[in-house]
């Protein structure tokens, strides 16, 4: 991936196909339609597309969706799948409740 | 803060491998799983694991978890189970959710053998009830005893989509077809042979277009695909089904390895960039199983074992000749997994023609998922026009096995050195009809056949593990490889044994002529 992204490199502008109201984050329910014209304007990485319509951030945090999406925006982009950096992966790994996030125990050595 | 030696994140075929070993090099150890119960996917594996005598074949998925987690127990390994890793942090310190409360541990050496998940593919109406993994499938099955639908469309022909009909059928659910949009069959063609022979017919080159029904699953459109894997116009077929397996691969869940700060890379899934014997770029931080790279359970039993070997070494657990000796002898034994037609490096192929002895592979059974009549005779373990009874093994690509050759105390069968090798028949043994060799057989491949049963008729003994056992004198159809219905039928006998672990010998008469057709048995 290119150190500086080019966002006013020319996709070819957002053309519409048959299948864009399928839903892909189901989560979040976001179609596919919405992360390909995310990607004409402008938002070329997974973390953009992700922090842009909340793909991948509800309940399983893009467990069935990541791969799914990172296919979608490399599709819009020319690029490979591979070439695309993966966003950012950060705790909590699973889903937590609140009361217990803020639980911490510290246990005797 | 409680401080290990060497936390596992993980109490699959890996994470407990790598356990054992730790254990009994003597560091002080720990294991954590999300799940109630350890073992990973290894209770729903109820068939008969590939491989040689070392790698445990012809042993099935569930007692091998078993004896794993007995091993685990008697080397005194801790096992926090429920326990959810959710961060993965400097200096190899975890937090885990326990007990509705967060801890800290802490060791010198982490293995994450968090294994993968399950991938889906996108298409209209794959939201509906009905439309569920593989894996989902099989949970429901073999944990729960639940059947997944009534009529279920397999999407994908990998060993997973393989295996998972095959066990559909066993619960008692129909299999509409097993369709992929690759144009050869992805797994082993015994797998696909076991399945095909029930009748279930494989759609290549085919994919999902529709999933039908308003709140749930009421049906499927499939249609065929061009080399570019889109759906062709025209050829849309409707399947009547309740639900839609998908069984299209597998993704590494390896997101604690990244929060780590390991390098990563994608290589159709994203996993940690790791040395020969597992470490990541950060000393002490090792992956082991389907996370490093999507394989089967047995090597995840083996890299599991080395990465612990590398952590205690790399700690002075083990020294550098103990750990050298013990690599060694792991390396090897996952190379005898990693050769053959399935190995990593032949992944995707499609160019493959022929087998390692120069046999050319049967183009059926890449499409339709059996061997055809025509085509089954090439093959060194099928011989017939031998008078009495004798095995046919219809064994017809280099997969790493070889049960079948330590089945036989007369030496009816010989697969020799190399695992992969095509297993052949001795003519010149004499073979006393015992039947353990189709027992035996991982991929339910053998079969007994005496074409001098009486004067009009031949028998043939097939692996049958459907419940209930037919009982003998009744009749019905036999079907060929193919599934269709070849010839009448009568069951002559249903022998089983303890030793054959579940899979019965299920002897049929038909007529003489159908001796080398006849491969499955029905009511």
């Amino acid at each position: 991936m290119a150190a500086i992204l080019d966002r006013n490199d020319d996709l070819g502008g957002f053309r519409p196909e048959p299948d864009d109201n399928l839903i892909i984050c189901r989560c979040e329910e976001v179609t596919k339609g919405e992360i390909r014209r995310a990607v004409h304007e402008g938002m070329r990485t997974m973390t953009e597309v992700r922090r842009f319509l909340r793909v991948g951030m509800g309940l399983c945090q893009g467990g069935t969706c990541g791969r799914i999406v990172k296919g979608i925006i490399a599709k819009e982009m020319g690029v490979k799948p591979s070439e695309l950096s993966e966003c950012t992966s950060r705790g909590p790994a699973r889903p937590i409740e609140m009361r217990i996030f803020g639980n911490e125990v510290a246990d005797d050595e | 803060m409680k401080r290990y030696d060497l936390i596992i994140i993980g109490a699959g075929p890996a994470g407990l491998s790598a356990a054992v070993e730790a254990a009994g090099a003597g560091m002080h150890v720990v294991v954590f799983d999300e799940n109630a119960r350890p073992g990973g996917q290894l209770f729903k594996q109820i068939h008969k694991f590939f491989g040689s005598k070392e790698h445990k074949a012809k042993i099935r998925g569930i007692r091998i978890g078993e004896e794993l987690l007995k091993e685990a127990e008697d080397a005194g390994v801790e096992v926090h189970l429920n326990a959810i890793v959710m961060g993965l942090f400097d200096c190899k310190e975890i937090t885990v959710m326990e007990n509705e409360a967060v801890h800290h541990y802490k060791a010198d050496s982490i293995i994450i053998a968090t294994g993968a998940r399950e991938n889906m593919v996108p298409f209209e109406g794959w939201t509906l009830p009905g439309v569920i993994g593989a894996g989902a499938a099989q949970t429901l099955m073999n944990l729960h005893g639940v059947q997944p639908g009534s009529r279920v469309l397999m999407v994908g022909s990998g060993n997973v989509g393989l295996v998972v009909s095959f066990q559909l059928l066993q619960a008692g659910v129909q299999v509409a077809a097993v369709i992929d949009a690759a144009p050869r069959v992805g797994g082993y063609g015994v797998h696909a042979s076991k399945v095909a022979r029930t009748g279930v017919p494989f759609y290549l080159s085919h994919t999902v277009v529709k999933a039908e029904g308003e709140n749930h699953v009421t049906g499927a459109v499939i249609a065929q695909v061009d080399e570019r894997f889109q759906p062709i116009p025209g050829t849309e077929m409707h399947l009547d089904v309740d639900t839609i397996c998908m069984a299209v691969g597998l993704s590494p869940m390896s997101q604690l390895l990244s929060m780590a700060g390991c390098e990563m890379v994608d290589k159709g899934g994203v996993v940690p960039v790791v040395n020969a014997y597992g470490e990541t770029s950060i000393r002490g931080i090792f992956a082991a199983g389907d996370v490093a790279g999507i394989e089967e359970a047995s090597s995840a039993m083996i890299t599991g074992r080395i990465t612990a070997a590398a952590a205690a070494a790399e700690l002075g657990y083990l020294s550098e000749e103990e750990f050298e000796k013990k690599a060694e002898n792991l390396k090897a034994s996952l190379k005898q997994l990693h050769e053959g037609m399935f190995s990593p490096e032949n992944r995707g192929r499609t160019d493959l023609t022929v087998t390692d002895e120069g046999i050319a592979l049967s183009s059926t059974l890449l499409k339709k998922g059996y061997v055809a009549d025509e085509e089954i005779s090439r093959f060194p373990g099928v011989v017939s026009g031998i008078k009495g009874i004798h095995p046919v093994i219809e064994c017809t690509q280099n997969i790493p096995c070889n049960p079948c050759q330590d089945a036989c105390r007369f030496g009816c069968i010989s697969v020799g050195e190399k695992i992969t090798k095509l297993p052949e028949v001795n003519q010149e043994a004499r073979c006393t009809g015992c039947g353990m060799c189709v027992a035996m057989c991982s991929g339910q491949a053998i079969f007994l056949v005496d074409e001098d049963y009486d004067e009009t008729g031949a028998s043939v003994t097939i692996p049958y593990e459907f419940l209930p056992y037919p009982e003998p004198g009744t009749k019905g159809t036999a079907l060929g490889r193919d599934g269709k219905a070849v010839c009448e039928a009568e069951v002559l006998s249903c022998r089983t044994a303890p030793v054959m672990d579940h899979t019965a010998l299920l002897t049929i008469r038909v007529p003489k002529s159908m001796a080398m057709k006849a491969r499955f048995f029905t009511v």
